[in-house]
């Protein structure tokens, strides 16, 4: 009696684990099983066209596909160095007090859900990029901000994790060699932190990419190539949340083709994402 | 203290290693950036948003006209209740059988490993519009409660997983050898003694995912909806069912704020939607470090 229900919860522990896979394998089949026929039917070349207008049965995705691509090296940008710096300062920097109001602040930041971001940047940062550069504010500029804002915590906690599992005696062997402190910080423990903090820029990549609420109310959503910082741009996500709402047939479907390109972008970064952590362990 | 460097030292030192000095400046700047923009960003929607709460905005029933954010909060909470159901079991399970039962280097283990982090990785839009293609059109449940319950439960199972595995395996070994050597088996040994042990690490992993579903917005818009009523037990045909609720187009809180500032039309009442949002999230997520917190404080 005892070891049938050992072996019955035993099957039911397995069988729970399994779920995660059913998840992806549902999630794969029922993306790719409604993108990949809809990008036949649309065609390569209007897919992946450059003129989106549904009206006339023009679906190219490009302007949306750079439009994810500038906004998240936007956030890169503004994101990537404040973060780091600001991981390094925590792991190296930091007196033990600040750390412990620094610390929760920035996880803190983490927690808030990205419609709040959104209404922030709408209110915040959309007013004061109008005034500073006399445009409608809503731009790649301000999307860039406010994603790089985003993904400062995701950064900050990846890389500062990675920069506390440097071995001490790098840092003292570059005392012992008369380095000052900073120089030591930055000449042997950042860079052999290397690979934890390119797992924290490709993280950080990944969330900016499918970043949605927030980029919709401060990228401008303008279904057009963007030419200029200033010029107002739509993302992927974006596209998917504006039109799915009243879309229906052929659009509808080209609007789930667009979920589907965002998709495989982010199993690309996953698949980047578990090799630098696959290089980092070794 | 022998090591004792004045300021006068210090200056002198940054005089002949500029670059000191300057990666000095830079961490120290980049660290007041991150500080400012937390304090900023939590003061303004708290002073912008606190004086527009008025007790219209709590009335039961929603209106055009008091945009009354209650019947969202009601849905936040079953909507969490419903998602939790589903994934906790699951999550708190599969941690066990990785944890304690799955031996090292098993192919259906890394396979297992490798689909959690994938599910991690993948934004809330890409659940968003599968719950669109699969529940509300392929099993025709249309807008409604279920089918985004469901959605979020998926999209929240990594996170449990992944937090139930590490509590699990943070409990030392001698309790289970302690356990087995008094002659319980494995079974009991997981029940009474391992998951009792890691309880705290379990409800961090739960309140986290807690904090995510009642900030979700962009995974429910196309799956849950965004209807305004209340939830009620009479079916669209007038009749009384237990089920009704599940198949109700439904908007929490998230989605609700999302709703509001997309009319443009209700800048007050959003600030005011931002400030309960944001104090709910920020409360669940300071809850679940405190948890987590015992769980490490029970260890040492």
């Amino acid at each position: 009696m005892n070891g049938f229900k050992e072996k019955f919860w035993q099957a039911v522990f397995l069988l729970t684990a399994c779920v995660s896979i059913a998840a992806v394998v549902l999630i794969c089949v029922y993306l790719l099983g409604n993108g990949i026929p809809t990008i036949f039917e649309i065609g390569l070349s209007n897919f992946f066209g450059t003129t989106w207008k549904p009206s006339q049965d023009l679906y190219g995705i490009l302007p949306m596909i750079v439009g994810s691509v500038y906004a998240t090296a936007g956030a890169i940008i503004v994101g990537v160095p404040i973060g780091l710096l600001c991981a390094i300062y925590l792991a190296r920097f930091c007196p033990k007090a600040i750390y412990r109001v620094l610390k929760p602040a920035i996880d803190l930041m983490a927690g808030i859900p990205s419609i709040v971001y959104g209404f922030f940047g709408l209110m915040v940062i959309v007013p004061v990029i109008q005034d500073l550069t006399g445009t409608s504010g809503k731009n790649l500029l301000t999307a860039s901000l406010l994603l790089g804002i985003m993904i400062l915590p995701t950064i900050v906690s990846v890389a500062e994790s990675s920069l506390r599992a440097v071995p001490e005696s790098y840092y003292e062997g570059s005392l012992a060699l008369g380095a000052t402190h900073e120089r030591s910080v930055f000449a042997t423990v950042v860079p052999a932190a290397a690979s934890g903090v390119m797992s924290a820029v490709i993280l950080g990549v990944g969330r900016a990419i499918g970043e949605t609420m927030a980029v919709i109310m401060v990228a401008g959503n303008q279904a057009v190539m963007p030419t200029s910082i200033l010029k107002g741009l739509r993302t992927m996500t974006a596209n998917i949340v504006l039109e799915m709402g009243y879309a229906s047939g052929l659009h509808r479907e080209a609007l789930i083709a667009t979920g589907v390109v965002l998709f495989v972008f982010i199993l690309i970064i996953n698949i980047c994402f578990s090799l630098m952590k696959g290089r980092g362990s070794r | 203290m022998i090591n004792k460097v004045t300021t006068r030292e210090r200056v002198r030192s940054y005089f002949r290693h500029p670059m000191a000095l300057i990666e000095f400046l830079l961490t120290h700047i980049a660290a007041i950036i991150a500080a400012f923009v937390v304090i900023f960003l939590i003061a303004y929607i708290l002073i912008t948003g606190v004086p527009h709460i008025s007790a219209d905005l709590f009335a039961w029933k929603w209106t055009t006209k008091n945009q009354s954010m209650m019947p969202a909060i009601v849905n936040t909470l079953v909507m969490t209740f419903l998602s939790l159901i589903g994934a906790v079991p699951i999550g708190v399970c599969s941690a066990i059988y990785l944890a304690e039962y799955a031996k090292r280097g098993n192919k259906l283990v890394k396979l297992i490993r490798l689909t959690a982090e994938t599910l991690q990785g993948i934004p809330s839009i890409v659940y968003g519009i599968f719950g669109y293609v699969f529940f509300n059109i392929a099993l025709n449940w249309g807008f409604s409660l279920l089918a985004g319950a469901v959605t979020l439960a998926i999209m929240v199972l990594p996170l449990i997983l992944r937090t139930t595995e590490e509590a699990l395996l943070s409990v030392p070994d001698s309790y289970r050898e302690g356990s087995f050597g008094l002659g319980a088996g494995k079974l009991r040994t997981v029940f009474r003694i391992i998951l009792p042990t890691a309880m705290p690490g379990v409800l961090a992993g739960v309140i986290l995912s807690i904090g995510r579903i009642v900030g979700e917005s962009a995974a429910l818009i196309f799956t849950a909806g965004t209807g305004t009523g209340n939830l009620s037990f009479v079916t669209s045909s007038g009749s009384f069912s237990l089920l009704a609720p599940l198949f109700q187009s439904t908007r929490t809180l998230s989605v609700h704020l999302y709703a509001l500032m997309n009319e443009g039309l209700y800048t007050d009442e959003a600030h005011a939607t931002a400030v309960v949002l944001l104090v709910l999230v920020v409360g669940l997520n300071a809850l679940s470090s405190f948890a987590a917190k015992k769980l490490t404080a029970n260890k040492g």
